[in-house]
């Protein structure tokens, strides 16, 4: 090795004897810390291997010793948040209705809570805001077709309305067209006299004295003498000003002809008591309840 | 066969190649003015920053009583009188422009202080080094031992080992006194002790006792010469007024040895005070020479100084022969003109002015900020709703802020030009018409609101409505504006 121990004079560093057109390479190694902290990368690699999944084979893949998958890991993270969540729902599971929303902790986990549930499972209908649609009610006003109290609210997002389920709201808007209890003239009498309760505009020559006449022997047990409605059959007030289907003189045909079913799901079963809850304060806190 | 260079005839100044391995520095002790200023300094650096975790500061009940604390679970910074939340985080930008400025007037005043009396680095580097003296001696004997390392003997090894034992125990103690400023002192204290403190504060003590028995145990010169930003920018904030640390030329050249300088004397020759003894060489923390004039490396701690005036003072010439002065100053006494010092010049007033202005507008900031403070936000989805007696309804999350340190009763209005009325939801209770709120200490709270409009009120267009918060107790008000809408 003695004709590779030529000193470069100008550093004073041995060379390690190559030279290319004149110029020579000083022999100048890796720093030892730097060596060694590579030749633990390798070693750390092949650990890595051996250790974690790694290695695609053909139709599956290297599993490792320790049984290590990100599925694992995410599936546990998810068992601990529901864990962490779960003593705070059954705290939210335990309180009375009133109460949650007269505690400010609770109050604010039912509504975060609600607000998810209602955007995964309501908002296809009722709009993400709880505006809803035609058809739809709006959750964010003061008309309640089932009652917006708490108790009322839960019973409704428990069973639904014509939902199937035993304990749903029943009570259909009956199609006085289609069976034939009215005649073509008389439904458009009579929604003239029903857009009258709400102070909207009558067609010209429409007979009011035959319009309440028809509205008290057709429609007065179920929206009540007055049309202010019915809570326990769903029927609504007809002399505010909120239409679920709308309030035009076509609509209102439409609706005495054919009569009304919109059918809301039953929820309970689907989604856990303390979950119906939260959804309940969140939807009652949405409009202000009653 | 290559041409034979002689290695002298190239290396005409000590930079050396890029690649040269590190020639390890071994300052010696030293005694003087500048010495006497380190330590005093070091003293104050280290004693705030190990003991201020300890001071107390009464906030009243349940508040953290710990005059300086970073808060992190709660998101609170409390320093002395002040208490910051997180969106005030603004005041730290002042207080990084003030610290920024402040270098700034150091710099034209008096050159790097900062770099050799108050960098961190430098601090526990000097205090390493004087457990370094104190356990293996002086530079001759430290650097005899070192040379000497082949042949170890038992006392030698109990040397290194008492050394590296003391290192750690300042280096373990620097990184326990970090974590203290986060919880409350005596308590984490205690539970390092009882070793119940929590992991993270174990883990953030060895990192900190890793990084200070690394930085100023094993790295020391080398960080402010190579990995520190600082000495490049620092060194262009100098300007020719700056007192920096000088070899005055003028005064030392030709240097030569005590013996012949006398000699040359007599004869009348021109000769300087440097006797090229060394000593300012020696005592360098960074292994500089300073005579080869103003440097990156050097750290301008003035050891040098102390160093030269200890010779000067025996061979009985006069002192300073290094010392702060000015590049100005070198060529005025060339001329035979007086040196001028300029400390007060438009650099300096305008920094310090900078300083001060910046300063006020921090503290009137901070003097006049709301203790007590309301967000709005208004509902997108629906942005309006019909109730079905006609009137209109519009829903607002409003937040409530309480920087005090107590429970407050707070009561909501709306004001507007649409005779509104208000609904909290969750209100704790309403009072003539007033939805009350109590509004916990130190924390923000977030309501829902829905305000209606009655029906002959139904404005035809957006309109503004401001929301007020009233502090039953103290009269406080806050207020946010936001906007009434019809579908």
């Amino acid at each position: 090795m003695t004709e590779h121990s030529d000193i470069d004079h100008v550093s004073g560093t041995s060379t390690t004897g190559h030279e290319w057109d004149g110029i020579r390479e000083l022999n100048t190694p890796l720093p030892r810390w730097w060596v060694i902290t590579f030749y633990l990368t390798i070693v750390w690699a092949i650990g890595y291997w051996i250790v974690y999944p790694a290695w695609p084979l053909l139709w599956s893949h290297t599993t490792g010793i320790w049984n290590y998958s990100t599925r694992a890991e995410v599936a546990t993270e998810l068992a601990n948040l529901e864990k962490i969540r779960g003593d705070k729902m059954v705290a939210l599971g335990a309180a009375p209705l009133e109460e949650i929303e007269k505690n400010p902790a609770l109050l604010a986990l039912a509504r975060a809570r609600g607000k998810t549930v209602f955007g995964d499972n309501c908002a296809p209908c009722h709009g993400s805001g709880g505006a809803g649609a035609k058809g739809y009610p709006n959750l964010n006003d003061d008309e309640w077709l089932w009652g917006g109290s708490l108790d009322q609210i839960m019973q409704t997002i428990q069973f639904g309305a014509r939902s199937g389920h035993q304990k749903a709201h029943e009570g259909a808007m009956l199609a006085f067209g289609k069976e034939g209890v009215l005649k073509k003239d008389e439904i458009v009498t009579v929604a003239n006299y029903v857009r009258s309760l709400s102070g909207l505009s009558t067609a010209g020559g429409y007979n009011a004295a035959a319009g309440a006449k028809i509205f008290a022997d057709n429609c007065a047990s179920c929206h009540g003498d007055n049309g202010k409605g019915n809570q326990e059959l769903g029927a609504p007030n007809l002399t505010d000003k909120i239409w679920l289907y709308g309030s035009d003189e076509a609509t209102l045909v439409e609706t005495i002809s054919n009569g009304r079913a919109g059918v809301m799901p039953a929820w309970v079963g689907r989604l856990d008591p303390s979950t119906i809850k939260a959804l309940t304060v969140y939807v009652h806190s949405l409009g202000g309840g009653q | 066969m290559n041409k034979t260079v002689n290695p002298t005839d190239l290396q005409l100044d000590d930079d050396g190649p890029l690649y040269a391995a590190r020639k390890k520095v071994y300052p010696q002790s030293v005694s003087g003015t500048f010495r006497r200023t380190k330590w005093g300094l070091m003293a104050f650096c280290l004693g705030v920053y190990y003991l201020l975790p300890f001071v107390r500061w009464n906030r009243g009940l349940g508040a953290p009583d710990q005059a300086v604390l970073v808060d992190l679970p709660n998101s609170r910074f409390y320093f002395f009188f002040i208490e910051l939340w997180p969106q005030e985080v603004y005041y730290f930008t002042g207080l990084l422009i003030v610290a920024a400025l402040t270098l700034f007037l150091m710099n034209a005043v008096g050159g790097r202080i900062w770099c050799g009396y108050l960098c961190p680095q430098t601090v526990w580097t000097d205090l390493f080094y004087a457990v370094e003296r104190w356990v293996e001696g002086d530079r001759r004997e430290r650097m005899r031992k070192d040379a000497a390392k082949g042949t170890i003997t038992l006392r030698r090894a109990g040397e290194i080992a008492l050394k590296h034992s003391i290192w750690l125990m300042i280096a373990w103690w620097t990184g326990g006194a970090w974590v203290l400023y986060f919880t409350d002192a005596p308590t984490l204290v205690w539970q390092l002790l009882t070793f119940q403190a929590p992991m993270i504060a174990y883990i953030w003590i060895g990192i900190l006792t890793a990084t200070t028995y690394v930085f100023a145990g094993w790295m020391r010169e080398q960080v402010c010469v190579y990995m520190c930003p600082w000495p490049r920018i620092q060194a262009a904030l100098t300007d020719e007024w700056a007192l920096n640390v000088t070899y005055k030329y003028d005064r030392g050249e030709a240097r030569t040895s005590l013996k012949k300088a006398s000699e040359l004397r007599a004869l009348g020759q021109p000769v300087g005070d440097c006797i090229d003894c060394y000593q300012c060489v020696a005592v360098c923390p960074t292994g500089i020479d300073i005579r080869n004039g103003p440097q990156l490396d050097c750290i301008q701690c003035g050891l040098c100084i102390d160093a030269c005036d200890t010779v000067m003072t025996k061979i009985g010439r006069e002192t300073r022969l290094i010392g702060y002065d000015n590049d100005i100053n070198i060529h005025r006494r060339q001329e035979g003109k007086p040196p001028i010092y300029r400390i007060v010049r438009p650099r300096t007033i305008t920094y310090a002015a900078m300083i001060v202005a910046v300063g006020a507008i921090m503290l009137y900031a901070l003097l006049t900020r709301s203790l007590l403070d309301v967000n709005v936000l208004h509902d997108r989805n629906p942005v309006a709703v019909k109730l079905s007696d006609g009137s209109i309804r519009n829903a607002y999350t409003v937040r409530l802020l309480n920087k005090r340190g107590f429970d407050r009763v707070i009561a909501i209005d709306v004001d507007g030009p649409i005779n509104a009325t208000l609904h909290v939801v969750g209100a704790d209770s309403v009072t003539q018409d007033r939805p009350m709120i109590i509004l916990a200490r130190d924390t923000t709270t977030e309501l829902r609101l829905l305000v209606t409009a009655p029906a002959e009120n139904n404005p035809e267009k957006s309109v503004p409505v401001n929301f007020r918060v009233t502090d039953i107790g103290l009269g406080e008000v806050a207020s946010a504006t936001d906007h009434f809408v019809s579908p």
